[in-house]
């Protein structure tokens, strides 16, 4: 799915690197706890959170994530914008909650990640 | 790469917003030396989590990364309250962090578990009341 199908199915904002909205990613998760998302590793590409600190920035940057989208009407601070766009992570903004916004994403073929530890 | 390559940090222990600016400039080093990706990512993420844990729990300290031929090693120091049972820390789901951390999406009880399963080895000297050293080992 390009990153810019995601936009328009969760109708968001995009918040920066606009550049890269033509990219193909094939996984996904969605968590408010980063160590949740650290633990596994299977490529995913894209970070749905409600979580709103820097320390997601920083999680998307470890796990070589590609694009953030902060459900339930959820805002970065510019500092955060800034630190994505210096890592070319595409950060955007939907009102839609969680269970809705990964549902949509799932149902349109972006499938979750498959639980498996390194 | 036949010396080794040392990398030191000091970890603020009082600016959550900035805790995992070493564990970032780690992996922009390791990216230079042309390690794999997988690689990169194992030795960041297991970072990622100690420095995340030095500040939350321990006011900071200092990370120490040492890359070889053959591994890359990671020390990590506090000198926090200490870890009072090492072995229910290991346990997924274990954590004594506290509500305000956990708002801000760690103390899951996954830190020192993901910190074990990206690495080749760890281990953990801690003394109550004194600090912490986790010493660990990716394999190249």
């Amino acid at each position: 799915m390009k990153i810019s199908m995601i936009r328009d199915l969760l109708d968001a904002d995009l918040l920066c690197c606009e550049e890269n909205l033509d990219s193909d990613v094939y996984s996904a998760c969605g968590s408010d706890m980063m160590s949740d998302v650290l633990a596994y590793v299977k490529d995913q590409a894209v970070l749905l959170t409600g979580l709103v600190n820097p320390q997601v920035i920083r999680t998307a940057e470890m796990m070589d994530m590609v694009c953030i989208v902060f459900v339930r009407s959820k805002r970065p601070t510019e500092a955060m914008i800034s630190m994505a766009a210096d890592d070319g992570i595409v950060m955007m903004a939907t009102d839609k909650r969680m269970y809705d916004a990964c549902g949509t994403l799932y149902i349109n073929g972006l499938i979750g990640t498959k639980a498996v530890h390194v | 790469m036949s010396d080794a390559l040392v990398f030191h940090f000091d970890v603020d222990g009082e600016n959550f917003t900035s805790a995992g600016q070493a564990s970032t400039q780690v992996k922009k080093n390791l990216r230079q030396l042309g390690l794999s990706p997988a690689t990169i990512r194992q030795v960041s993420i297991a970072m990622y989590e100690g420095e995340i844990n030095m500040v939350i729990h321990a006011n900071g300290g200092t990370a120490d990364v040492v890359v070889t031929e053959e591994y890359i090693e990671i020390v990590l120091k506090d000198h926090g309250p200490g870890i009072k049972n090492v072995e229910q820390a290991m346990q997924e789901g274990f954590s004594t962090a506290t509500d305000s951390i956990r708002s801000l999406g760690f103390g899951a009880g996954m830190g020192l578990p993901n910190m074990k399963r990206y690495t080749d080895s760890l281990e953990i000297d801690t003394v109550l009341g004194e600090g912490t050293t986790i010493t660990m080992r990716v394999n190249l």
